[in-house]
């Protein structure tokens, strides 16, 4: 994978995650020991209490890949502080807190729908299906930004595989959990729940398409998607379902929530596409995190080898 | 010192807490993942409050009856102008980086920013006429008619707003309702000074 620009930042320059912990202890005494003695409540804020990072279980063997791209990956601490998850919040900050006490285990994954044969997985056996490699992937979000960030997982190919779909499943569709319980987001109606995606089954057994339980080498935080999410690097992040309850596979295309919710915002699709603007905001340009200028967008996320997948097909149309 | 005189400095001071915060945060490493965005976003709701907050001025001071609030008013006025014109220098310079040809574009074909520019274009006359020689200079009934213009801004504000979220419209919504209650009294003050009085 070529890239255009040298990086901005030196990967010297980028905060070992260690540091930056220990740092933000520091930050955080000395500004609460600040709060107390001047004005205490209207400077608590002032500090981020969602920073205290919780370390997750290491993640063992991890092989490399070659869709590895070697670009710098975007801090631990804004991969998993910056969130739009709206299960939790729709404040990018929050999920971070309030995912805190999510319960990822026990946990299972229905396979239904046009298959040979429904089964209830448990998503630790799902994980042992194959060996677990490090992706390290870009991933653009709708709004215009941008990280990298290193997943770890193995090609969604091999869970759809093992799951035999018949042949009239031309789609996979993919549910979160709904449990507004432990998602407070979900008491909202701010979005249909459960949330709902979906792929063409070509597009779920391209290589690319990762199915991922892990980061930065140690298994998924909550407030990423734990324990089961699906990673699609060529497509608007919102297609990169999380929390995955159920795969389902269907003759028809599925019916995705954002489409649901702004159809002529949200297609299917949802190809990373600089020439197709958003109707309300531009696609030609991203901000990279921990980037000051903004950077163009590329075809597919820079993903060309899936550009094959949609050919004859007008994506203007089928944004 | 009177009353007005120490208000005027606890507003003045407080006004400057949005600012001071993004400062603070800036020079602390905390302004989180994405601090241009963090930045607009936070302009942009200090404009609005400040926008609702001279709104309510003259409302506050009828019910109230403490007629000396009016005294307020410019100062909040013009720090609504101080936000909103951050806002709008985080956009080009920030998120534009100048680039004049991409902000005419954004201007022309993004319906919230259209708005978003409107209503702070609209601030701009009455920010400069917000002086004791203007108020003269145009006579109180025109200064009065101009200075209405304040409303349009407010509900573009509002609309642009509504218009860039994605799908959660619950804070544009609050700014609506706070808005409308805003604007329905002066509709009803004026409608009950237009009604003949017996």
């Amino acid at each position: 994978m070529l890239i255009g620009k040298p990086p901005a930042i030196p990967s010297s320059e980028i905060t070992p995650k260690q540091t930056y912990l220990n740092r933000r202890k520091f930050l955080a005494g000395a500004a609460i020991a600040g709060a107390a003695a001047a004005t205490g409540v209207a400077f608590r804020d002032l500090v981020d209490p969602a920073l205290t990072a919780q370390a997750n279980a290491k993640i063992d063997g991890l092989q490399k890949s070659s869709f590895s791209t070697s670009e710098n990956q975007t801090p631990y601490k804004d991969v998993t502080n910056y969130n739009n998850f709206y299960e939790f919040s729709t404040d990018k900050y929050s999920p971070a807190e309030l995912a805190k006490n999510f319960k990822p285990r026990p946990w299972t994954v229905t396979i239904d729908g046009e298959v040979k044969k429904k089964q209830v997985l448990d998503v630790d056996a799902i994980i042992k299906m194959s060996a677990p490699e490090e992706r390290i992937y870009r991933h653009r979000c709708v709004e215009g930004w941008s990280i990298v960030v290193p997943w770890v997982g193995f090609s969604l190919s091999e869970l759809i595989k093992r799951a035999d779909p018949l042949p009239k499943a031309k789609f996979v569709e993919f549910t979160t959990l709904y449990d507004p319980k432990q998602m407070p987001g979900q008491r909202t109606s701010v979005l249909q729940w459960p949330y709902l995606e979906g792929l063409r089954m070509d597009e779920a057994m391209h290589p690319l398409a990762l199915l991922c339980f892990g980061l930065y080498g140690e298994e998924l935080p909550n407030q990423n998607g734990a324990p089961l999410r699906i990673v699609i690097p060529w497509k608007y992040g919102f297609k990169s379902a999380k929390s995955i309850v159920r795969i389902r596979f269907t003759s028809g295309q599925p019916y995705n929530t954002w489409q649901q919710s702004v159809p002529n915002e949200y297609g299917f699709y949802s190809n990373v596409n600089p020439n197709v603007d958003h109707p309300r905001w531009s696609q030609a340009k991203e901000r990279r995190l921990g980037e000051f200028f903004k950077r163009p967008t590329l075809m597919f996320n820079g993903y060309d080898q899936v550009a094959s997948l949609y050919s004859g097909m007008d994506l203007k149309k089928n944004f | 010192m009177n009353r007005l005189r120490l208000t005027k400095i606890a507003i003045f001071l407080a006004a400057l807490i949005p600012l001071a915060r993004l400062v603070w945060k800036a020079l602390h490493d905390a302004l989180g993942a994405n601090p241009i965005e963090l930045i607009t976003h936070s302009t942009g709701d200090w404009t609005l409050i400040l926008i609702l907050t001279t709104l309510s001025i003259t409302p506050l001071r009828r019910i109230t009856r403490q007629y000396w609030l009016i005294g307020l008013r410019r100062m909040i006025g013009l720090f609504a102008f101080f936000y909103g014109t951050l806002h709008f220098l985080t956009y080009i310079w920030l998120d534009k980086f100048f680039d004049v040809h991409d902000m005419l574009h954004d201007v022309a074909k993004r319906r919230f920013i259209t708005v978003g520019f409107s209503a702070f274009v609209l601030m701009i006359p009455l920010a400069l006429t917000s002086t004791k020689g203007w108020i003269r200079r145009l006579g109180g009934k025109n200064w009065q008619r101009l200075h209405r213009l304040i409303y349009l801004t407010g509900i573009l504000a509002v609309i642009h707003y509504a218009w860039l979220v994605k799908a959660d419209l619950r804070k544009p919504i609050e700014y609506a309702i706070a808005l409308s209650l805003l604007l329905l009294y002066r509709v009803g003050v004026w409608l009950s000074n237009k009604a003949p009085h017996v």
